[in-house]
């Protein structure tokens, strides 16, 4: 892993807290994280509400909740505290997120067409910017990418959807991608070639990489390291090829879950939550 | 030996011949399911799997009713299906979505989720039966009262399926129910729909992109791509990597992990 830091690192945080206020008193979602990451593929593993999506947005500066960090910064660059011009230089642009909802995230308003040429309306424009947009469009794998540059969001399935917004990053060309459950909708064989896109930008393009998933198998091949999180704190930082080696019991009952294709069981195991796994955990 | 079979053992729960399905006019025109046929007999659950955007939701949504341009013929529990349903047909069939953030109404409790198919469809003892439908997904009465939003994401699930449930139907339809969920809690919901499939004696047919969820609750499935069924497969075949078309090959190769010689090699088929 020589070299992925080299020139420092793209991110880097020190003890993020995030908290919410609610009626019922204040939830601390995310608890002391920190991690540093160069040009590498970051997984952020971890059972739902664990805080990963939190984490990803608090980077951006997008999440509802009260932030705090001892440190926060892009190429040394603080993230804190930037004014919303200086957000708009960085967001969408230098650094980019997929979010979780595909759904939710596409202007249902506006052609698949009209959001991609917006998204990349400061590179190219007219007819090359469409035939750039086509291009997006089918190196995500999309079989018609004319139709689908004229669709609107709810004339596509469900995986169409989660790539149309893929192509929509791939339009800004980011230094650091966030990209959370970007895959979850789309069938085995086309998930594998838009990550190898992916994988692309990070090699060639020295792109970083924060991959968000609940699917500890992808993650285990696809990523170079991983952080497992639980109630909002980071339990384990693994090596992402040693993870099946993983030691916490926590991270051990993640990989039992899932359902096999060659070893089938009559029932399937569920977490066993141990109250210890809640304490703070030491550096 | 005279081959006597009962008619009910001999009918299928859902028969499906030579369903089309088209959007769209002139270059905007897509034939979404092109000539698919299957039969699913009464108690068994049946898989669909295949490419991103080759007509699996299209299938279920036409079979639940929700889009009634359609050709071909299906039939359930031996009646066939026409553009316009009896109630009494529409109650047997109900459905799953993909999306368990948008197929709750975010502004109406559970209770009136759960309540709501009840008055539509005129049946009596709400109170009970809503109590019921709750305890038969494992949520407590405390839930009954809770928006959408104060779910989590399995709870929200365990809803959608206590809505299908509540009337009674024989036909459930499932589409990637559990693919927003984390690993843990789509053990859970898993296990839910195993037990009640025996309990209910429901007949399923699950979309799904993991084709260990599929191996997991499905004994057979159809394979599809662009529109079509290229292969129909049992679990076992699906175990033991025994698949004949090169696409479907391809799937269970893409299911082991990421793998760059082997997504070079990927075709298109
Ligand atoms: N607006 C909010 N108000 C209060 N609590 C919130 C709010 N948004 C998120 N949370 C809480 O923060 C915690 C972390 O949420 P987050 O979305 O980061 O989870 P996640 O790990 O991404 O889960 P999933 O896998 O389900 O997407 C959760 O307990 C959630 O309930
Ligand atoms: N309302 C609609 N108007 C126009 N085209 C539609 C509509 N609904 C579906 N389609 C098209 O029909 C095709 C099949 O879509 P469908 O949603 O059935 O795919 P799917 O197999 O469920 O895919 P996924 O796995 O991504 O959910 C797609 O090309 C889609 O764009
Ligand atoms: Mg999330
Ligand atoms: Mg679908």
């Amino acid at each position: 892993m020589r070299g992925l830091m080299e020139k420092g690192p793209i991110l880097e945080v020190e003890k993020l807290n995030i908290r919410f206020n609610t009626p019922v008193g204040v939830v601390h979602a995310v608890r002391d994280v920190s991690f540093a990451m160069g040009r590498e593929k970051l997984a952020i593993v971890g059972e739902s509400g664990s805080g990963k999506s939190q984490t990803g947005r608090a980077i951006l500066g997008l999440t509802p909740g009260k932030v705090t960090a001892e440190k926060l910064a892009f190429h040394g660059q603080t993230l804190i505290g930037l004014s919303e011009q200086q957000w708009r230089t960085i967001r969408g642009k230098r650094i980019a997120m997929v979010m979780q909802d595909p759904k939710y995230s596409l202007n249902p308003v506006m052609t698949i067409g009209e959001q991609l040429l917006e998204a990349a309306r400061e590179i190219k424009e007219g007819a090359a910017a469409r035939q750039h947009a086509l291009g997006m469009l089918a190196a995500v794998r999309i079989r018609d990418p004319e139709r689908v540059f004229r669709a609107w969001p709810h004339e596509l399935s469900g995986g169409m959807g989660q790539r149309a917004m893929i192509a929509m990053m791939l339009m800004a060309e980011p230094e650091l991608l966030i990209a959370d459950e970007p895959t979850s909708a789309l069938d085995v064989t086309v998930r594998l070639q838009v990550l190898a896109i992916l994988d692309d930008l990070v090699k060639t393009r020295h792109m970083g990489l924060i991959f968000i998933s609940h699917d500890l198998n992808l993650v285990r091949t696809f990523c170079d390291r991983v952080l497992v999180m639980y109630a909002g704190q980071v339990l384990e930082k693994l090596t992402a090829s040693e993870l099946a080696e993983a030691r916490h019991p926590y991270t051990r009952g993640l990989l039992a879950c899932p359902p096999e294709i060659d070893q089938r069981r009559a029932r399937l195991p569920v977490l066993q939550r141990d109250p210890s796994w809640m304490e703070p955990v030491r550096p | 030996m005279t081959e006597i079979v009962t008619e009910s053992a001999a009918q299928p729960m859902i028969e499906i011949r030579d369903l089309s399905i088209s959007f769209g006019q002139g270059a905007d025109r897509v034939d979404a399911v092109k000539n698919v046929s299957f039969t699913v007999a009464p108690g068994e659950s049946y898989g669909l799997v295949g490419e991103s955007g080759s007509g699996k939701s299209t299938i279920l949504r036409a079979l639940a009713g929700l889009n009634p341009f359609w050709s071909g013929h299906m039939a359930i529990a031996g009646q066939k299906l026409a553009a316009k349903r009896p109630r009494a047909l529409r109650r047997l069939v109900q459905m799953v979505f993909q999306d368990p953030y948008g197929s709750l109404h975010p502004k109406h409790t559970v209770d009136h989720i759960l309540s709501e198919p009840l008055a539509i469809h005129g049946v009596e003892d709400v109170e009970t039966r809503v109590r019921a439908a709750l305890d038969r997904v494992g949520l407590g009465p405390e839930f009954r009262f809770r928006y959408p939003h104060q779910l989590s994401g399995g709870q929200r699930q365990r809803v959608a399926i206590a809505r299908a449930l509540i009337l009674e139907p024989k036909v459930v339809l499932l589409d990637e129910p559990t693919s927003a969920l984390d690993v843990s809690i789509q053990a859970e919901v898993l296990n839910l729909l195993t037990d009640l499939r025996q309990q209910l004696g429901l007949t399923y047919v699950l979309v799904s992109h993991d084709l260990g969820v599929v191996a997991h609750m499905c004994a057979r499935l159809s394979i599809m791509r662009t529109g079509e069924v290229v292969e129909t497969a049992s679990a076992d075949d699906l175990s033991e990597g025994r698949l004949l078309h090169a696409y479907s090959r391809q799937l269970l190769i893409a299911s082991r992990g990421y793998d760059p010689a082997a997504i070079a090699a990927f075709g298109d088929f």
